[in-house]
């Protein structure tokens, strides 16, 4: 299991824009680097992000805020941050794909007054 | 109405004293002479990598590492129970009769109440519970106790730390003592006080202790990493908290 | 003397070929030609200009493991009319893509913030996709300084 930091605010007005902030834990390998046995450390990327907003309401898959596709030249333990304009209470449904099969999910409430 | 008086004064007292002895003291932690932008990455939680380590060691704090063994809340309570601890290692313990940085002392728990063989010194569940602690005493002054052992393992430090060593036949204090302040090429020669471990360090792209960082200017002096034996650095690391002696704890710090 | 006026002749006719080339060349300072490539490729045939986009990044960076980058593009993100992608290329990586974020009116601002490795000095640029294909770029050149103490 990853470790993530998600830094939303849990309460916004209708119409304020929010900063929404993650950090999550991943080496980000790049395959070009050496272990100190001398052999290559196997390419090992965290390649998409995705943030979607789930409604109350609506429910469903709700809609792509935003999305990042990552390369090599993103930082280990990358970092992400973005706006969202509240309208309307609901979820934030965060995920991460790289490779070997890595995936993960964290969702946070936004409650819009 | 004397009474305010008198805080007023007292205040003003005490905040022309801290003014008087920072301005004296000529210690500085290297997070001064980091770039603004590295500075960022450690002043704010929510974008320090390190706390990915310390959310970590919260939820180790907690649990028991095999059912029917206890968790480390279950005797000390909750992790803020553990301020100020941190800036009081390395320390004489009496049930080893060993000097112990607050790694070991957190294996020795391990080992003798949680019946769990002894974590690596980079063990990331080590260094994750290790960051949890220290953070609890974050801005408060390193306090080194007062022990005959614990004296004796600093005055080794200090001798090891004055002496060369490696093919480049420099001491620590070579550079961090006689050259600190100066330029190496584009970085700046810190005084190496340990105000920040266990550190992010940027080269590192992890969390890492002071032992892996001593281990690193190793190294760089193109020395063996079995020149010090364990007792050694963990002297090393006794001499460097007592030089930084009401210095206040920065865990968890950034670093380049 | 008809080979001074030869000369006279040519050199005229280099200097109004220059001058043509000048005034027909698009309103953006010059890229390295890798990174231009990778500009065109993701404007995909719509006109680039530069502008519009503030690519935020130190231009003295201490240590290319971690560095911090802000793009923020002057987009009012209404449905209308709104940034649909950045780019982030970079001139000297081993590989040059960065990262490709995809935005939307829901986000309010058009802005995204990141950190990145940098294996040496170099010239990055940030694209910006508007919602009707146009592209906005800002390029910036980074100096990167190397440990002098190094581990391995």
């Amino acid at each position: 299991m990853a470790r993530t930091l998600i830094t939303v605010p849990s309460s916004a007005r209708r119409g304020e824009i929010i900063e929404v902030r993650v950090l999550i834990q991943h080496p980000m390998e790049t395959g070009y680097r050496r272990s100190s046995e001398g052999s290559i450390l196997p390419r090992n990327l965290l390649r998409r992000y995705t943030a979607r907003f789930v409604a109350a309401d609506a429910g469903g898959a709700g809609e792509l805020v935003f999305a990042a596709d990552l390369h090599a030249a993103i930082a280990a333990n990358p970092y992400l941050s973005f706006n969202y304009r509240a309208t309307t209470t609901g979820k934030f449904v965060f995920a991460w794909e790289g490779d070997e099969g890595f995936s993960h999910r964290e969702e946070t409430v936004l409650r819009v007054v | 109405m004397t009474n305010y008086l008198l805080t007023l004064v007292l205040a003003l007292v005490l905040a022309l004293w801290s003014l008087h002895t920072s301005a004296q003291d000529p210690r500085r932690s290297s997070f001064d002479a980091m770039s603004p932008a590295t500075q960022a990455l450690q002043r704010d939680d929510s974008q320090n990598p390190a706390m990915l380590w310390v959310k970590e060691g919260e939820a180790l704090w907690s649990r028991a590492p095999v059912s029917g063994t206890k968790s480390c809340a279950d005797c000390h309570g909750g992790l803020s129970r553990m301020r100020g601890v941190a800036t009081r290692y390395p320390a004489y313990d009496t049930s080893s009769s060993r000097v112990l940085n607050l790694g070991a002392r957190i294996n020795l728990c391990r080992t003798n109440h949680q019946g769990q063989p002894a974590w690596r010194t980079e063990d990331s569940a080590r260094l994750s519970v290790e960051a949890a602690i220290a953070l609890q005493s974050r801005g408060l002054p390193i306090t080194p106790p007062a022990h005959p052992a614990l004296k004796a393992a600093q005055q080794r430090g200090a001798t090891l730390f004055a002496s060369r060593i490696g093919q480049v036949d420099l001491s620590c204090a070579d550079c961090h003592t006689t050259l600190a302040g100066k330029r190496l090429g584009g970085a700046k020669l810190p005084q190496a006080h340990p105000t920040g471990y266990p550190i992010y360090r940027l080269e590192w792209q992890s969390l890492g202790s002071l032992n892996r960082r001593l281990r690193s200017c190793l190294s760089a002096v193109r020395a063996d990493a079995s020149s010090f034996s364990d007792e050694e650095f963990v002297a090393i690391e006794a001499y460097l908290m007592q030089r930084a002696n009401g210095m206040p704890l920065e865990t968890p710090g950034v670093r380049p | 003397m008809k080979r001074r006026a030869f000369l006279l002749v040519s050199t005229l006719t280099i200097a109004a070929m220059h001058a043509c080339r000048v005034s027909a060349a698009p309103s953006r300072a010059p890229l390295s030609p890798t990174l231009e490539k990778l500009v065109q490729q993701f404007a995909a045939g719509r006109p680039v200009t530069e502008g519009r986009v503030k690519f935020d990044i130190a231009p003295l960076v201490d240590n290319g493991n971690s560095v911090p980058i802000e793009v923020s593009v002057e987009s009012p993100m209404t449905p209308a009319d709104h940034v649909v992608a950045i780019a982030v290329f970079n001139e000297k990586n081993p590989q040059n893509d960065v990262a490709v974020f995809t935005l939307s009116p829901a986000m309010g601002r058009a802005r995204v913030a990141t950190r990145m490795r940098l294996a040496i000095s170099q010239q990055l640029v940030a694209v910006a996709k508007m919602h009707d294909g146009q592209c906005f770029t800002h390029t910036v050149d980074v100096l990167v300084t190397l440990a002098s103490c190094l581990e391995d």
